[in-house]
């Protein structure tokens, strides 16, 4: 008779992942983008992103096309030199100046950087590599839709635990504290918290969590709710187990699978969340690339026949999305094969249903 | 009357919450209407007529009973009346709002119930993965290329604009907004549908029905359809403030003069007066709505009122 050694929960969750084919190249894909945003984020890629490299909207293409410095202007249409062929030292008024001047031009240097005739997925109106902006931008709204992603739920989880444990008067107030958040129209809160943030990075992770623990908030109350009265809470209780310890290591391990469900459910959402903000100016900072920004360059462009942009950012975006996606759905079979059953939520839709942004 | 109290004092929450922000976080609203160029004494002056020098809650009392006068006072940008911005604007967001949630609902919920009948096939799984990918996209990435293909390419509409004329905004600058919106929120909707639809499929008295001998189309319509009403009704009701805020991102694409280009502008200038208002307005619609959707759950459903009492 053999006996099978027991199996952590994490193997067991593993063990259920790897059998969902679909999951697990989820997984891969989500993996890859987590590699790239580590490589731009360490320095080692795309690093150089706002440099010059190609003619305005230079088009994609494999091979860079002929190199081209700057044009050589034709000798004699230099404006100082006619001025040096006729000596108006006399009744200029500037002559005394004219010294020192050309010493402080002296000084500087203009370089033309050799730009190329087209890259492997063509340039922006200022010559900007799209492929290396596609990078930098993946890192920086992925970071946004992530730590936007931890502040909502962590926030919510915390407040949501001790409503759901405490109840009470402390109860009584966090309860009035959700029904004042979810009063206002989601998009709307985002805005008014925009108009007194500012904008940045920093600001639209702020905005993003501030406005958006509500649905995590309601959904881990009720898991402390049904929680708290297990049997093994009970006897924890009645063990001498203090309420602090019972709520981190006898509830919370029970509604870690919502929890992490809920997470990746808000990153997909704030993510969606910032292409807006992007484009309606209260976004990342300007000197920033996101998805966002690129989208809205896209627009004029596209009427100029620029098209190369706007597919890079949405492919971008729709490859890690999709893939997010797959992943959350795997990941909450994986977890708990009823969860989808109690909490309903489907992929795809923002922070308290679907956004209308 | 305890719901009617419970709503009140979430609508001064709300009051609270917004006076609160825009205090903590607003900056000096005597600095913003003063200008670039104010002297410390004007700015001095502003403030004391605003009467900003005052405590806290002396002004959180006199903001209260402005807003229980329904008087928002005046736009800091064009000293315009806020109610009066707010009753312009409104017809345009109507306009367009309007026929999205209308035409959204009746389209979603016939092809939900195909899809939710056909569950587990391969057209299902084929769609559900469609929708996934379709989902991913940034709405706005739609509406970009859907201006420049409609009305740049083809010309079947105006790239934008709108008038004073109500009928021919519906008629000739109203339909790409909408049915660009209505393309994108489909999906979701279309998803949220099935889920209740499959709900219900699976419970006995469906089974019943079936092993009755009922046909298909008249479980579908008489047993299936009235039990999801009550999720779709919920569903609807959450959605519905969102009817008077406007898309944000619709209205400033398409340059339509509706409440939510406004209330962007407003957010770029600091013209505080305006988002107070707007917020504080519909918390207090969206507070109606939850009330009257809670009165049509009892008449849909006689459990709800019993399991509540």
């Amino acid at each position: 008779m053999s006996v099978h050694p027991s199996r952590g929960p994490l193997a067991e969750v593993w063990q259920r992942l790897r059998r969902d084919r679909v999951g697990l190249g989820a997984l891969l894909v989500v993996l890859a983008f987590v590699a790239v945003i580590v490589a731009v984020a360490s320095g080692l890629l795309a690093a150089d992103w706002a440099r010059e490299r190609a003619f305005p909207h230079a088009p994609p293409g494999l091979w860079a096309g002929e190199a081209a410095g700057a044009a050589t202007m034709p000798a004699g249409s230099d404006p100082r030199d006619s001025a040096r062929r006729l000596d108006l030292s006399a009744i200029d008024p500037l002559a005394p100046h004219r010294a020192e001047w050309d010493r402080r031009t002296a000084e500087l240097r203009t370089t033309e950087p050799v730009r190329a005739g087209s890259l492997p997925l063509g340039a922006d109106r200022l010559g900007r590599d799209v492929l290396a902006k596609a990078l930098r931008g993946t890192q920086v709204s992925v970071s946004v839709g992530v730590l936007a992603a931890l502040l909502a739920v962590g926030l919510g989880t915390l407040l949501g635990a001790i409503a759901g444990y405490r109840g009470g008067w402390v109860g009584a107030v966090l309860e009035s504290l959700y029904s004042v958040f979810t009063a206002i129209p989601g998009i709307l809160l985002i805005l008014a918290f925009a108009a007194v943030l500012g904008r940045g990075l920093g600001s639209v992770v702020l905005i993003l969590g501030l406005t958006g623990w509500t649905t995590v908030y309601r959904l881990v109350r009720a898991e402390f709710m049904r929680h708290a009265r297990r049997d093994h809470v009970l006897a924890a209780e009645a063990l001498g187990v203090g309420p602090l310890r019972r709520m981190v290591r006898h509830i919370l391990p029970s509604v870690m699978p919502v929890v992490l469900v809920q997470l990746s459910l808000h990153v997909i959402g704030f993510i969606k969340y910032e292409v807006i903000l992007s484009y309606l100016g209260l976004g990342v900072a300007i000197d920033q690339v996101s998805w966002g920004t690129m989208l809205a360059e896209a627009q004029g462009e596209l009427l100029l026949g620029v098209w190369w942009q706007l597919a890079v950012a949405t492919a971008f975006m729709a490859l890690f999305v999709t893939a997010f996606s797959l992943m959350t759905d795997a990941l909450r079979d994986a977890l708990d094969p009823q969860l989808a059953y109690r909490t309903g939520g489907r992929t795809g839709n923002g922070p308290g249903g679907s956004p209308r942004p | 009357m305890r719901r009617l109290l419970h709503a009140a004092l979430t609508l001064l929450g709300v009051m609270a919450l917004v006076f609160l922000l825009f205090h903590a976080f607003g900056g000096d609203p005597a600095e913003i209407l003063g200008g670039l160029n104010a002297r410390p004494e004007q700015v001095a002056l502003i403030r004391e007529q605003l009467g900003l020098d005052r405590p806290l809650w002396v002004q959180f009392g006199r903001y209260l009973g402005q807003v229980l006068s329904l008087d928002f006072g005046r736009s800091w940008a064009t000293q315009e009346p806020v109610a009066q911005i707010l009753a312009s604007r409104l017809p345009a967001t109507l306009t367009v709002m309007g026929p999205i949630l209308l035409l959204e609902v009746l389209l979603a919920i016939p092809l939900a119930l195909a899809v939710a009948v056909l569950r587990g096939s391969l057209t299902d799984r084929l769609l559900m993965g469609l929708t996934t990918l379709a989902m991913s996209i940034s709405f706005l990435v739609y509406v970009i290329v859907g201006q420049w293909l409609f009305a740049f390419q083809l010309g079947w509409f105006p790239v934008q604009g709108w008038s004073t004329d109500g009928l021919r905004n519906l008629i000739q600058y109203a339909p790409l907004p909408i049915g660009l919106a209505v393309l994108v929120g489909l999906a979701p909707l279309v998803r949220l549908y099935r889920s209740f639809f499959l709900e219900e499929i699976g419970r006995d008295h469906v089974r019943t029905a079936r092993a009755k001998g009922l046909a298909p189309s008249r479980i579908l319509l008489r047993h299936v359809l009235p039990n999801a009403w009550i999720p779709i009704l919920a569903q609807l009701g959450a959605q519905l403030p969102g009817v008077f805020v406007g898309s944000f991102l619709i209205e400033s694409f398409f340059s339509i003069p509706g409440l939510g280009r406004e209330i962007l502008l407003a957010v770029n200038r600091s013209d505080y007066p305006v988002i107070q208002a707007v917020t504080i307005l519909l918390a207090g619609v969206t507070l109606i709505v939850n009330a009257t959707t809670d009165a049509l759950y009892r008449r849909a459903d006689p459990r709800v009122g019993a399991a509540a009492a």
